[in-house]
């Protein structure tokens, strides 16, 4: 298989529809089972023996602080980074942040940029615009730099190329790196193919790191009190990324801003335990400015990017705020269900899981509308979350939301439920009507809209039936509780000290190896 | 001390024999069981939507219902009991009024094995059923509410019920409420999960502990023309079979 059809994220469509078509690709779907339960793994691995509970109550209390004090912390930040020869800048939004960006490098002299791997930079498109202004850009984290020549954006933000397989890795570098891996691994030695794919990238990239003159990065944590970048990564591409080059660049949103290293700390001992089942990442990197007086490695020149885009609206909101805690770890994605059986571009942009259907809240014109709805409510995110960010609870929020957006035709059914629910003799009575209309719920198939949803459903189950409901069962049912209760109480008080087993006199059948009647 | 049956609209409309079950367990245990009249939903539909305005109207009368009672309520579905308990402060979040209310039936309200468990001290109902099954965690349960000591307490107390491991026990069964209508691709796929576990086990029956779950899995499982059966924790914690009794 050659590049095939490049995977990326349109908002077009629903997300029933995207999802369709993932769920179609078993191979993704077997790619998708095995690394969510490797990374999941891993992660428990990682925290065995540790007091997991503690060490999240601290990292999400940092984080809930550092919003708290985000406005002074920023200014913090800016005031130690220019002491320290950094160039700050400030995006309100993802044009301002490209804008600033293009203008560094056409300032710089800049022919060819190096990245380090960059949610945020996808989140505006930032490629695009040196694309368009003739500016080479490469992609030097390996799942990055496939997801280039594929054309695909990530699905994954740890593992950002995982939707692609050593089949495809071997058909892209062959079309696009003018190498390729020989084929087959030995019997005896399955991850071969897998080192030489390795290999023929680090060969590929270690020209385009020698001949870069500017890298572009994020950060993890920003630090207020020393004006410091962490960045966390396993394959030194950001070390090279920022030391080769004359020119580092960090694009950082402004949340990311904790007060100080101690803090920085607090959330080093969660994310790369949570990200990747790592005590700590390979290459843990503390930029404090650029490379002084007299000193070899570094780059000459340092700018950091803060960037808003839709933060500050997002953190003036009492509730949504909580979606800001996030570490950008993926613990949440590895443990979603509908993210393992639908995969990271099924959401439709550039983030995907719990927390991408949350980060749509941040109102970016590129994020698809329905993600509220694509959550069965399961909270096994919230379980894996190192800041424990109540992500069911956060989605109901967003539909809230949504539901101020609509028409009133579309609050008569609503509306019709609650006036139903709040009167029992007409909740009795619609009651009444359909299990005596349609006990089966066949003819509800016909109704337009639900009965479709209805008739969809019942492709895969059976539906149940509207029975003679408990409430009309009671009486009856009252009074042989009585009548038992009453027995009981004569047979304990009576001659005989018997032990009774609590039931005697109501044997029912087994439910399970007769056939009760329904 | 009288126990409210608190009965969610699945288990009125269409399966009746899970309220009949938990009553006769609670009888059983001592407990004077009523059925509050009146009651119709608690609004989950309409809080899951995110239909609020017409979620508190609902609201408003499940409290009108259940507020004034003396003693414990008492319900078989942990999604209910969480919906009153986690979603009701949500939608009234600005109704200090209403919030209080809340607070006050919240605090003598019970999923049927937590009630049990942790409020009766009861594990051993003195059921016993002789039968292979496996326990399907539902989310609603183990995670909304954090109840996953108190069913399993009560199911290892059933005499003759060998419980079988189940794999991907606690994982998600697809129904999500709403979620399997308006994604069907994703819950079909998640619910063909859950049964391929369901069938690879050997079990004769899975057991759960949320009516939504029981359907969606009763459901799947009668499609595929299985045999194995499918029940809420109340109808295993009822039963009772007379080859069991020696006296």
């Amino acid at each position: 298989m050659g590049s095939g059809m490049n995977k990326s994220n349109t908002p077009g469509g629903s997300f029933e529809d995207r999802s369709r078509e993932a769920c179609a690709d078993g191979r993704l779907r077997g790619i998708l089972r095995d690394a969510v339960r490797h990374f999941s793994g891993r992660r428990t691995a990682a925290f065995e023996g540790l007091d997991v509970q503690s060490l999240r109550d601290a990292a999400r209390e940092v984080r809930t602080r550092a919003l708290a004090c985000l406005p002074e912390s920023l200014r913090r930040f800016e005031q130690k980074a220019l002491a320290l020869g950094i160039h700050v800048h400030w995006a309100r939004n993802g044009s301002e942040a490209r804008d600033i960006l293009l203008r560094i490098a056409r300032d710089g002299g800049v022919r060819r940029i190096v990245k380090g791997k960059s949610m945020l930079s996808e989140e505006i498109g930032l490629n695009h615009a040196f694309e368009a202004a003739d500016i080479e850009v490469t992609e030097t984290d390996l799942g990055e730099f496939i997801n280039q020549l594929a054309g695909d954006t990530p699905s994954h933000m740890i593992a950002p190329s995982l939707h692609h397989d050593r089949r495809s890795v071997a058909g892209l570098f062959a079309e696009h790196v003018g190498e390729t891996s020989s084929g087959d691994s030995p019997v005896d030695d399955p991850d071969a193919e897998i080192r030489e794919q390795t290999a023929i990238a680090r060969r590929a990239l270690r020209r385009r790191f020698l001949e870069a003159d500017m890298g572009i990065t994020g950060a993890n944590i920003a630090v207020a009190e020393t004006g410091s970048l962490f960045l966390v990564e396993n394959e030194g591409n950001i070390r090279l990324s920022t030391t080769l080059p004359r020119i580092h660049a960090a694009l950082v949103s402004i949340e990311k801003i904790v007060p100080t290293l101690e803090d920085a700390a607090r959330l080093m001992a969660v994310l790369p335990r949570s990200a990747a089942g790592q005590t700590l990442s390979s290459y843990t990197s503390v930029f404090t400015g650029p490379a002084r007086e007299g000193e070899i490695d570094g780059a000459r020149e340092m700018h950091v990017v803060l960037l808003d885009n839709g933060r500050s609206k997002l953190l003036a909101d009492p509730v949504l705020r909580e979606i800001l805690l996030c570490l950008r770890c993926s613990a949440c994605l590895n443990a979603c269900p509908v993210y393992r059986t639908a995969g990271g571009h099924s959401y439709g942009w550039v983030y995907s899981g719990p927390i991408g259907s949350l980060l749509t809240a941040l109102d970016l014109p590129e994020a698809p509308k329905d993600l509220a709805f694509a959550c069965t409510q399961c909270r096994a995110c919230t379980d894996a979350c190192p800041v424990q960010i109540d992500h069911a609870s956060l989605h109901l929020h967003l539909r809230e939301r949504l539901t101020r957006e609509k028409t009133p035709a579309r609050h008569i059914a609503p509306a019709a439920l609650a006036a139903v629910y709040a009167r029992p003799a007409l909740y009795r009575a619609s009651a009444w009507v359909a299990r005596t209309a349609d006990p089966k719920l066949s003819r509800a198939r016909r109704i337009p809209v639900f009965g479709r949803k209805l008739s969809r459903w019942a492709e895969a189950r059976e539906l149940p039936a509207l029975r003679l409901p408990f409430s009309k069962r009671w009486a009856r049912l009252r009074a042989v509780l009585d009548s038992e209760a009453a027995a009981a109480s004569v047979m304990k008080n009576g001659p005989k000290a018997t032990e009774l087993r609590p039931s005697q006199g109501c044997e029912r059948p087994n439910p399970v190896s007769e056939e009760v009647s329904r | 001390m009288t126990t409210h049956l608190f009965i969610p609209c699945l288990v009125e409309q269409c399966l009746p024999e899970t309220g009949e079950a938990m009553a006769r367990v609670l009888a059983r245990q001592g407990c004077r069981v009523e059925l509050p009249s009146g009651q119709t939903c608690c609004g989950q539909p309409l809080y899951k939507t995110g239909d609020w305005t017409e979620a508190r109207r609902a609201a408003l009368y499940w409290l009108d219902v259940f507020e004034a009672l003396d003693g414990h309520i008492v319900s078989p579905s942990a999604s209910c009991v969480a919906t009153v308990r986690k979603g009701y402060p949500r939608i009234f979040a600005d109704d200090s009024a209403a919030l209080a209310r809340v607070a006050t039936v919240s605090a003598h309200l019970f999923e049927f094995t937590e009630y049990l468990v942790d409020v009766l001290g009861v594990t051993d109902t003195g059921a016993s059923l002789q039968a292979s099954a496996v326990y399907h965690e539902s989310c609603q349960t183990a995670r909304a509410l954090g109840l996953r000591r108190q069913p399993r307490a009560l199911l290892d107390a059933v005499d003759g019920l060998a419980l079988l491991p189940l794999h991907g026990q606690d994982e998600c069964c697809g129904f999500g409420g709403t979620f399997s209508f308006d994604n069907p691709t994703v819950s079909d796929a998640l619910l063909a999960d859950k049964l391929d576990a369901v069938e690879a086990s050997g079990a004769e029956a899975v057991i759960t502990a949320e009516p939504s779950c029981l359907l969606n899995i009763r459901g799947g499982l009668e499609k595929r023309g299985s045999r194995v059966k499918t029940l809420h924790i109340a109808e295993v914690l009822d039963s009772v079979e007379e080859a069991r009794h020696n006296g």
